[in-house]
């Protein structure tokens, strides 16, 4: 483990010394490897910001700009650009990881739309899971309050070392349940992308609220999904 | 060429190997002993002189220490690479090596050997000298870079680890590539395939499952997953095990408190173990130090039974791995099997079910050697490196990291923050501030791991951030980036924004060696620098060139001397005489040239040698001794041939 040095930023291509615009990774005259610079993901790729992406092309382009910048090219090169090679790849990864993936990408579009989201996709600070009945989203109360009871009891009878059959395929059905309506969020997720990218500010702005309060109930349900895999030991 | 060549080193839990690049093939570099394997043992020669660097010997000569002088020599050390005391304390109960008695929590162990003590990356730096060492002697040219491979399934303090033995050994380590990558790069060097495939390695000491998807050259690894304590070692222990305990119950002899004893029955086992790979039945015969006979016959089924819940261990990586790169067993195209513990016929079975490989009609490859092909791999990605090759420039291996990295949060929770099967280069930001008004200083506790808890975890570093500018509680914001470089290390940069000033950082890594210590640890100082390396080689074509001319001086006096023809003696005087005066100089090239020439004209009389030695070596002796004698003569290098000279 070492430190490593924040490189300054040049305006201008270190080597040839042709004036850059602040977010390319190469000099656009000689074709050196450049520092990065802040931008986000989506210029990395060239892109505008979309929540619709088409995902081949974005693969080819990953490949593509891997080959020119990843640090296998510069084992034998100047500190300096080893040094840039290493961070411009870390921010080629972190675009792709982020963008191929629909959740992360629309989570990651919504913060850079100044959207507040709550408790991260990636299971981030996992803490306050007591909180999470009284999140639950209206329409599914009284069914989470029954499958709560159900955990309970599947957990002490867990304890006990008895099998309740009768318990574990009520389970089984709910986590079904639960299953079917995350794969509806994601649809209606979907309809909201389209929605955004084709709309006006106006539009933007519904889609937006209605983006985030579907990633919130997504991540409800997803939660509920691990607890009931988790009791039911699968 | 002009930069020197790049080698790729397989540091291995049992076995060692370097290879290169010859034109488009990697090929392995054999040792002195014309063996592709160099056993990772290592051990310190009987009369280490007072001061000064022990003498070692790496290898199998090595290897044979291990049964006269156990308490001399070391074996397995991988598996004690960047790991801290109490890791090592409950893994040394199934070795014979003791740890130095006055460690502390938080140092990194030190191994007793004889009168020294060394650490893990001190006995795998003697491992890879050596390899740098055949590597040399082979290219004649010093060797100063290379690729070494580490299990995907390492953690941080590993790798690092892992790096620092190559400092001490005087290599750059261009690279720490992952085991199982390396093996795929060797099997689609040469194949242009596109698809999905799974790279079970099961080695000595570490195993490990890949996930890679290969297109146009890159080589992309899905998932990764392993256990780095898992492998033919554990084996070798159940059976051991088996014998020791039955030993005792039979004979009432408790080899345990003889260490000789214990590896010598070790060497058995193994044996045993490789025999029923290929037999159905194998025999332990064991001479216990009492005269005694230890005599067992272990039938495949039962050794299979025996070894299932080790096998059974790496089920839940793959399964794991499989899920990760969100794929199911019929969408992998094919499965390559590295490590020498895949030559069980059990593991293959085990392999075949978990991938549904009989069913689809198809059959892991093994058509590389399993033991070689992490080198091979690991040459590859050598060549890639040094640039400027046509074979490998289209190739690219885009590796991840195998574990998630996090921070301890509040109440001991983890807040991670790249993820497990994160592709490498991988990096995140995230933001600190002070709890209490005047704070100068935030302490940020490293992890790695997927469990929820900091302490369940394993630890990697505690970091300092200091200089803070005081102001009230919550205000400074420091901006702390993380960033997991191409050999899956760990790197901290951080910056308090509101002032602009880079904060300083104190590292305290949890396990691991400071910069200063790996710096008094490197072995031989002088053997990376070029010109020390030219002196040397000057000095042994000089010792080789006094060996010839002392013999020609000797057999001047025998009777074969005067068989030889007046131009004959005459050619050989004057060769001699180029020699001795070439000798005293410089030139290299031209001592050697010279050596070379009088060994040329000395051919006829070295023959001439050969046969007298023969005829009286026959002489006064029955027909069977002398032909054995023969044998051996006629196999005997030329007498005057300058010995492991081209």
């Amino acid at each position: 483990m070492s430190n490593v040095l924040d490189s300054a930023i040049p305006v201008a291509c270190w080597s040839c010394h042709v004036a850059q615009n602040n977010l390319t990774l190469f000099c656009s005259h000689c074709s050196k490897i450049q520092p990065a610079a802040a931008g986000d993901f989506f210029q990395v790729f060239g892109l505008d910001r979309t929540f619709q992406i088409d995902l081949e092309p974005l693969e080819r382009e990953f490949h593509r700009l891997s080959r020119k910048l990843h640090p296998d090219r510069f084992a034998r090169a100047s500190g300096r650009e080893r040094e840039w090679s290493l961070v411009d790849t870390a921010l080629l990864n972190d675009a792709y990881r982020t963008l191929k993936d629909p959740l992360f990408r629309t989570e990651y579009l919504l913060k850079l739309e100044g959207a507040e989201i709550g408790e991260e996709h990636a299971g981030k600070n996992r803490k306050g899971d007591e909180k999470e009945f009284s999140r639950a989203p209206a329409d599914l109360l009284e069914e989470v309050f029954e499958l709560n009871m159900q955990l309970e009891e599947m957990r002490a009878s867990k304890k006990m070392g008895e099998t309740d059959e009768q318990l574990q395929s009520d389970l089984a059905a709910a986590k079904a349940k639960f299953e079917s309506l995350v794969t509806a969020v994601d649809e209606d997720l979907r309809q909201q992308w389209k929605i955004w990218d084709e709309g006006d500010a106006a539009t933007r702005e519904t889609a937006k609220t209605a983006m985030v309060a579907l990633l919130d109930r997504r991540r409800y349900l997803s939660n509920l999904v691990r607890d009931v895999t988790e009791a039911l030991g699968e | 060429m002009a930069e020197s060549r790049v080698v790729g080193i397989d540091l291995g839990t049992t076995n060692s190997l370097v290879a290169y690049m010859e034109g488009d093939q990697p090929v392995v570099i054999p040792g002195v002993d014309g063996s592709n394997l160099v056993p990772s043992v290592v051990a310190l020669d009987p009369i280490a002189a007072g001061g000064g660097r022990p003498t070692v010997t790496v290898g199998n000569s090595a290897r044979r220490a291990l049964i006269e002088t156990p308490e001399r020599v070391i074996y397995s050390v991988k598996r004690l690479m960047g790991r801290g005391l109490a890791e090592v304390e409950s893994e040394l109960r199934l070795f014979p090596f003791r740890l130095a008695d006055d460690i502390e929590e938080g140092e990194v162990p030190r191994i007793q050997l004889g009168e020294l003590r060394f650490t893990p990356p001190e006995i795998s730096a003697y491992v890879l000298r050596q390899l740098k060492r055949n590597a040399e002697r082979y290219f004649n040219k010093p060797v100063t870079q290379a690729v070494i491979t580490v299990p995907a399934y390492f953690n941080d303090a590993q790798r690092q680890a892992t790096k620092d033995a190559g400092r001490m050994a005087g290599l750059e380590v261009l690279r720490l590539v992952n085991e199982p990558t390396a093996a795929a790069l060797a099997y689609g060097l040469d194949r242009a395939k596109e698809g999905t495939i799974a790279v079970y390695d099961l080695g000595g000491g570490t195993f490990d499952i890949s996930i890679l998807k290969l297109r146009d050259g890159i080589f992309e690894v899905q998932s990764t997953n392993g256990d780095t304590h898992l492998g033919g070692d554990d084996i070798d222990n159940l059976l051991l095990a088996v014998a020791l305990d039955e030993i005792h119950a039979e004979h009432g002899v408790d080899l345990r408190a003889h260490p000789g004893a214990v590896q010598a029955l070790r060497k058995v086992a193994i044996d045993v173990k490789v025999q029923l790979s290929s037999e159905p039945v194998a025999y332990f015969d064991f001479e216990l130090p009492n005269g005694d006979r230890y005599q067992r016959e272990i039938p495949r089924g039962v050794f299979e039974q025996l070894i299932e819940p080790v096998l059974d261990r790496t089920v839940g990586p793959c399964k794991q791995a499989m899920a990760d790169a969100a794929i199911a067993p019929a969408q992998i195209d094919e499965v390559v099997l590295v490590g020498g513990s895949t030559r069980i016929p059990a593991v293959r079975q085990l392999v075949d079910q978990l991938f549904e490989l009989s069913a689809r009609g198809k059959k892991a490859h093994t058509d590389l050697n399993p033991d070689e092909v992490v080198a091979l791999g690991a040459a590859v990605q050598a060549d890639i490196l040094a640039g400027a090759s046509k074979t490998t420039e289209e190739l690219l291996l885009l590796d991840v990291t195998p574990l998630s990295l996090g921070i301890e949060a509040l109440g001991g929770v983890v807040a991670k923050i790249i993820q497990r099967n994160s592709t490498i280069p991988a990096s995140a930001t995230e933001h600190f501030t002070t709890g209490v008004d005047g704070q100068t200083n935030v302490a940020i506790h490293v992890v790695q791991g997927e469990r929820e808890l900091a302490s369940d975890c394993r630890s990697l570093a505690r970091f300092d951030l200091k200089g803070i500018p005081p102001m009230s509680a919550g205000l400074p914001r420091i901006e702390v980036k993380f960033l997991i470089d191409a050999d899956g290390i760990l790197h901290v940069s951080a910056r308090e924004q509101r002032s602009g000033k880079q904060a300083e950082i104190e590292v305290k890594p949890t396990y691991g060696l400071t910069d200063e210590q790996v710096e008094s640890m490197i072995l031989d100082s002088f053997d990376h620098a070029e010109e020390d390396f030219a002196k040397r080689l000057l000095i042994e074509a000089r010792n080789e060139a006094e060996t010839i001319l002392t013999k020609v001086e000797q057999a001047k006096t025998t009777p074969p001397w005067g068989a030889l023809t007046d131009e004959e003696q005459a050619s050989i005087e004057a060769a001699a005489m180029r020699l001795r005066s070439v000798k005293v100089g410089d030139d290299l090239a031209a001592i050697r040239e010279a050596t070379l020439a009088l060994d040329r004209s000395t051919q006829r009389l070295a023959e001439l040698m050969m046969d007298a030695a023969v005829t009286s070596a026959i002489r006064g002796k029955t027909m069977d001794s002398a032909a054995e004698e023969l044998e051996e003569n006629v196999t005997a290098p030329h007498p005057m041939a300058p010995a492991e000279f081209r």
